[in-house]
C-alpha cells in the first residue's frame, strides 16, 4: 500500500506531466482561459488516464512484451510484438475517449458544449499516450501500481490546468507588454509554476 | 529558407505554403500546436535536431498519403485513419532510429512515440491535406514541420550553450576560455521550466518584430 501511495504522490508532484515532461501542453494552453472549462477537461483527463493506463498495462503484459503470450502455449514464448505498442495503445485511447465523450454528452450536456472540440482531442492529448508509454518504459510490477500511476498523472494534469486557468483569469487585469500578451506570458507563468513544482524534487519516497 | 531550383512546381503560391509556417503561421509560437514534444527534448542540440528531422519526415509523408487517400476516406472514420497512417510512419522512424542511432533514440525515449499525438500533424492533416492535392500538401507538411523544427533547434541551441557550455557535445565555452575570466554555466537552463521560459522569450522577440501577431486584449 505504501508503494502505491508513493507512486501516486510522485506522479502528481515530482513527475508532473505538465511541468516535468511538458505533456498535454496543447490542451493545457488552449483550454485554460476560464477555470470552469479547465475543471471539466481536467476531470475528463483524470478519467481517461485512470482507465487507459491499466488497460494498456494488461495489453502490454499479456500480448506485446517479449514472451508475454506464453499463456497461449509454449510455442509463443519467443514472440515479441512490442513494435506494435504505439498502434494498439492509441487504439485503446481513441475508443476510451469516444466512451467518455458519450457519457459526458448524456449526463453533463453543459460541460459537453463548453469543452467543444477539446473532448475528442483528448485522444491526441500527449499526456494520455505519454502516460501509457511511461508506464511501458518504467515497467511497473503489477496492475495496481500502473493504475496508481495513471490516476496520479491525471490529478497532476488537473492541478496544473486549474492553476494556470486561475492565474490567467487574474492576469487579464494586469498591464502585460503587447508582444507578451496571451501566449507569451502564459508560457512564462507556466515556467515559473514549473520552478515552484521543482521544489518537490529530491524528496525521497 | 531559399529554394534556388527553377522548377515550375515552385510557383509563388506553393512557395507561400512553405514559407508562411516559418514565421507568420508558425505552428509553435502562433498556432500553439505540437508544444508537447517540443520542449522536453531541447536540453541539448542533438536530440532537438534529430526530433526535428523525424517530424519533417513523418509530416511530409503523412500529408502526401492522406492527400492521396482523401477522396476515399469516409469522413466519419477519418481520425482513426489518420492515426493509423501517422502511427505506422512513426513506427518506421522509431525502428530506424533504434537501428542506426541507438544513443539518440534512448535519449529521446518516449518522445519519438509521442510524434503520433503531436497536434501539428493531426492539425495539418485535418486542415490541409484532406482538401488539397498531394504536392501542395507535401509542401505544407514540410513547411510546418520546418517551422516547428527551427523553434526546437533555437531552444536547444540556447539551452545547451548556456546550460552546459557545449554545442553538439563540443565544449564551446571552454574553447573560448571564458571560464578563466569568471564565467559560470547556468545549470538552471537544463531544467525543464527554462524551456518554457525560453519559448516565452522567443515569442516575445518574434512578436515585437512582427507586430501583427500581437493578441488583442
Amino acid at each position: 500500500m505504501e508503494e502505491l501511495t508513493n507512486i501516486f504522490v510522485r506522479s502528481v508532484f515530482i513527475d508532473n506531466m505538465v511541468f516535468a515532461y511538458f505533456l498535454g501542453m496543447c490542451s493545457y494552453l488552449a483550454v485554460s482561459r476560464t477555470v470552469s472549462t479547465a475543471n471539466g477537461l481536467g476531470i475528463a483527463v483524470i478519467f481517461v488516464l485512470g482507465f487507459t493506463v491499466p488497460l494498456n498495462y494488461l495489453i502490454e503484459n499479456y500480448f506485446l512484451a517479449e514472451g508475454a503470450m506464453v499463456w497461449l502455449g509454449p510455442g509463443f514464448a519467443n514472440v515479441d510484438l512490442s513494435f506494435l505498442s504505439f498502434i494498439l495503445f492509441i487504439a485503446v485511447i481513441a475508443s476510451m475517449v469516444q466512451l467518455v465523450e458519450m457519457i459526458v454528452e448524456k449526463f453533463v450536456p453543459a460541460l459537453y458544449s463548453s469543452l467543444g472540440i477539446f473532448l475528442p482531442l483528448i485522444a491526441v492529448n500527449c499526456a494520455i499516450l505519454g502516460g501509457s508509454l511511461f508506464m511501458q518504459e518504467r515497467e511497473y510490477a503489477n496492475i495496481a501500481q500502473a493504475s496508481s500511476f495513471g490516476l496520479g498523472s491525471g490529478v497532476g494534469f488537473y492541478l496544473a490546468i486549474v492553476g494556470i486557468a486561475a492565474i490567467r483569469e487574474k492576469i487579464r487585469y494586469s498591464n502585460v507588454p503587447g508582444p507578451l500578451r496571451g501566449l507569451g506570458i502564459t508560457f512564462i507563468v507556466t515556467g515559473l509554476m514549473g520552478i515552484a513544482f521543482m521544489s518537490f524534487m529530491g524528496i525521497a519516497l | 529558407m531559399s529554394k534556388s531550383e527553377k522548377e515550375p512546381l515552385f510557383s509563388g503560391k506553393n512557395m507561400k505554403l512553405l514559407s508562411t509556417p516559418l514565421n507568420d503561421e508558425n505552428p509553435i509560437t502562433v498556432q500553439v500546436l505540437g508544444i508537447c514534444s517540443a520542449l522536453a527534448v531541447t536540453a541539448m542540440l542533438e536530440p532537438a535536431v534529430v526530433l526535428a528531422i523525424a517530424v519533417v519526415v513523418v509530416m511530409g509523408a503523412a500529408n502526401v498519403i492522406i492527400s492521396l487517400l482523401r477522396n476515399t476516406i469516409p469522413s466519419r472514420i477519418r481520425i482513426i485513419v489518420q492515426l493509423v497512417v501517422i502511427a505506422s510512419l512513426v513506427i518506421l522512424v522509431d525502428q530506424v532510429l533504434k537501428a542506426f542511432f541507438y544513443d539518440v533514440s534512448r535519449q529521446l525515449s518516449v518522445f519519438v512515440g509521442l510524434i503520433i499525438t503531436n497536434c501539428i500533424i493531426m492539425g495539418r492533416l485535418e486542415a490541409f491535406a484532406l482538401s488539397n492535392k498531394p504536392w501542395p500538401s507535401f509542401l505544407d507538411g514540410i513547411g510546418n514541420a520546418a517551422g516547428y523544427g527551427w523553434i526546437l533547434i533555437v531552444v536547444g541551441f540556447f539551452r545547451e550553450l548556456l546550460g552546459s557550455g557545449n554545442l553538439w557535445g563540443y565544449p564551446v565555452m571552454e574553447t573560448l576560455g571564458v571560464y578563466n575570466i569568471g564565467y559560470e554555466d547556468n545549470g538552471f537552463m537544463i531544467l525543464p521550466p527554462m524551456a518554457l521560459i525560453t519559448v516565452g522569450v522567443i515569442i516575445w522577440v518574434q512578436r515585437s518584430r512582427n507586430r501583427k501577431l500581437i493578441e488583442s486584449k
